[in-house]
């Protein structure tokens, strides 16, 4: 039984995560500024929206302050990642570590500092970070979690029956990757596009009648990720272009985080997920020439960041 | 060169910064009177008390009649439509009356102007120039960038060569050097081959022309494009008078146009339409009837539209 759990990364969904796990066992967090730790030791977390509470949590900006938990849940943006799992490095061996990252191989960062076992995490829930100290809950679609490289299913389901039983939706699978896969292809198609028009992911997104609706682009890129995804050997687990029907029939769209950051004027994880699609696709030798537009389009709009 | 030293007389349609470049100039000529057509009242009433003024490439101070008015425009000779892409038909609907025993050129940007006006003018130039500058205050407009003019018969309803030529020489001998040819729809195409590929690029990033072509991603992005639009003017059987890619490293070196916003990335930071549909858009409908696939540049196309969505999101 899992009772203590410590949080890398208190953004939005590292938030969502500690305020969750928070209510149903001892949380800790590992965040990067100390006005942010005191903060959370002051007042504790506070969530909105979807779910109304607060939770009290323990919080520091290293490590070594933080009693040893039984679960790592490392939720850092991709640019934040290798800095968190470096600092993990020789503490809480008994620990296993979930990563809750965007795009692919945030296990592998994890891995190259510490041999600690290991749970892959997709997740769909969203919100709005309001202050240090509250999160607002909006989407609260689910996580998919699976063990990585070896480790037990056992490990896995007792995470995933801890954050269902935080208040949080919740699947276990024994493979993650076909789940990751989907949520790459759609992640890399949806928050490219979002960030380069600006728009939320709304109703243009599924609008396939004209030859300048966006649609017939999205469904071009999905198209690309999922011959990808066949020749990588992944069977996906949702249907990316399902994925974007349903999500821009929800009636509120959702602005995607890397639309979020290059309106703030922020690097987005754009390596991380258009960059690994593109990759990927590469080390296999097939041609993404959509996604590759989208890429470099996405990291030429970083570079005119004044 | 039929009546060259006859009396001319030429409206200028849409006379923002290339119309103006155009009017002013022409205004110099003896025997040529320049009339300007134009919705913006302000600049109208500007050239009408003071002259159109062009200051920077040329300083220029051309005697113009201005009207928003196409009722108070008289029988002319010429036309040259110079307003952006998505006007061309209103403003040839509203001012044809003024063209019945005259010949209608384009100046504009992108693919399908010439067939706009060709529903409302009889005789109709296909038109392409380099020349650039921008509004500074009515009737006052800046010549950032000199350049060439190639005009000849729109095919399917040509001017005759002898009015081409006479417009042609006209321009020249105004300062705006222009060449009458049979064909021009090889300099129209590596111009619009030479937008599409990558004014879109500088309006999605914000970059400028130099700096998305020192982007090596983004330049192989920009010859994907390239490669699109000349596979749709080759099955056209149109020649380009030169490579588009050569136009495009030119342009981006620092002494050209490095640090040249294109017009398109102008727009989006003004929130106005951009001319996507003609350019992009003009290339993917081109591909379509001749069955070129285009799915860079369709892609382009509906980021931009897009873009142009977020602003009422």
């Amino acid at each position: 039984m899992i009772e203590r759990v410590c949080v890398v990364g208190a953004g939005v969904i590292g938030s969502l995560f500690a305020g969750h796990l928070g209510r149903i066992a001892e949380v800790s967090v590992l965040c990067r500024r100390d006005e942010h730790a005191r903060a959370l030791n002051e007042h504790g977390l506070r969530v909105s929206g979807k779910a109304e509470f607060v939770s009290a949590v323990s919080a520091a900006t290293s490590a070594a302050e933080l009693e040893a938990p039984q679960l790592v849940v490392v939720a850092t943006k991709a640019g934040g990642l290798e800095d968190a799992a470096a600092s993990l490095r020789d503490h809480w061996p008994d620990a296993a570590v979930m990563t809750v990252l965007n795009g692919l191989g945030a296990e592998e960062v994890v891995r190259r500092h510490g041999e600690w076992p290991l749970i892959s995490a997709v997740t769909f829930i969203s919100g709005t970070k309001h202050a240090d100290t509250h999160v607002e809950y909006i989407l609260d679609t689910e996580t998919w979690l699976g063990p990585y490289a070896g480790a037990p299913l056992e490990l896995a389901e007792g995470v995933g029956e801890l954050i269902a039983r935080s208040g949080l939706k919740v699947e276990v699978l024994p493979d993650l990757r076909p789940a990751q896969w989907s949520k790459l292809i759609f992640n890399a198609t949806v928050n490219g596009v979002a960030a380069l028009t600006g728009l939320p992911h709304d109703f243009h997104f599924a609008q396939e009648g004209e030859p300048a609706d966006l649609g017939r682009l999205v469904h071009g890129l999905i198209d690309e990720g999922k011959a990808v995804a066949r020749v990588v050997g992944v069977e996906l687990h949702d249907d990316p272009w399902e994925m974007n029907v349903l999500a821009t029939g929800r009636g509120s769209a959702h602005f995607p985080s890397m639309l979020e950051d290059v309106e703030a004027g922020r690097p987005t994880e754009a390596a991380l997920i258009n960059g690994a699609l593109v990759r990927e696709a590469r080390n296999h030798g097939v041609e993404t020439p959509l996604h590759a537009a989208i890429y470099a389009l996405v990291r030429g709009r970083e570079s005119a960041y004044s | 060169m039929v009546g060259r030293d006859a009396f001319v007389r030429i409206c200028v349609v849409g006379c923002g910064a290339v119309g103006s470049l155009f009017a002013a100039n022409l205004a110099q000529l003896d025997g040529v009177e320049v009339w300007a057509h134009d919705l913006a009242r302000e600049h109208v009433d500007a050239i009408n008390a003071h002259g159109l003024r062009l200051s920077g490439a040329g300083d220029v101070l051309g005697m113009v009649r201005a009207t928003s008015e196409p009722d108070e425009l008289p029988q002319c000779d010429f036309g040259i439509v110079a307003t952006k892409a998505m006007h061309t038909s209103a403003a040839a609907e509203a001012t044809a009356h003024a063209f019945t025993g005259g010949c209608v050129a384009s100046v504009q940007n992108g693919i399908g102007n010439e067939e706009a006006i060709a529903q409302h003018v009889e005789r109709v130039i296909r038109g392409t120039t380099f020349p650039a500058g921008r509004m500074l205050a009515p009737g006052h407009v800046q010549w950032d960038v000199k350049g060439d003019t190639t005009f000849g018969p729109f095919e399917p309803k040509p001017a005759p060569q002898e009015e081409v030529e006479r417009l042609a020489d006209a321009c020249t001998r105004a300062g705006m050097p222009a060449a009458a040819v049979p064909d021009a729809r090889g300099p129209q195409w590596r111009k619009v081959i030479f937008n599409a590929a990558t004014n879109p690029l500088g309006a999605l990033t914000r970059l400028t022309h130099g700096r998305v072509c020192e982007r090596p991603d983004l330049r192989a992005l920009v010859t994907g494009l390239v490669d699109e639009g000349k596979a749709v003017a080759a099955a056209q059987h149109i020649e380009l008078d030169d490579d588009p890619e050569r136009l495009i490293d030119h342009a981006a070196r620092k002494d050209v146009a490095y640090d040249h916003k294109a017009s398109m990335l102008q727009d989006v930071e003004a929130r106005r339409p951009t001319e996507v549909d003609y350019l992009n858009g003009g290339i993917v409908r081109f591909g379509r009837e001749h069955g070129v696939p285009t799915p860079l540049n369709q892609s382009v196309w509906a980021l931009v539209r897009g873009l142009e969505a977020s602003w009422t999101r």
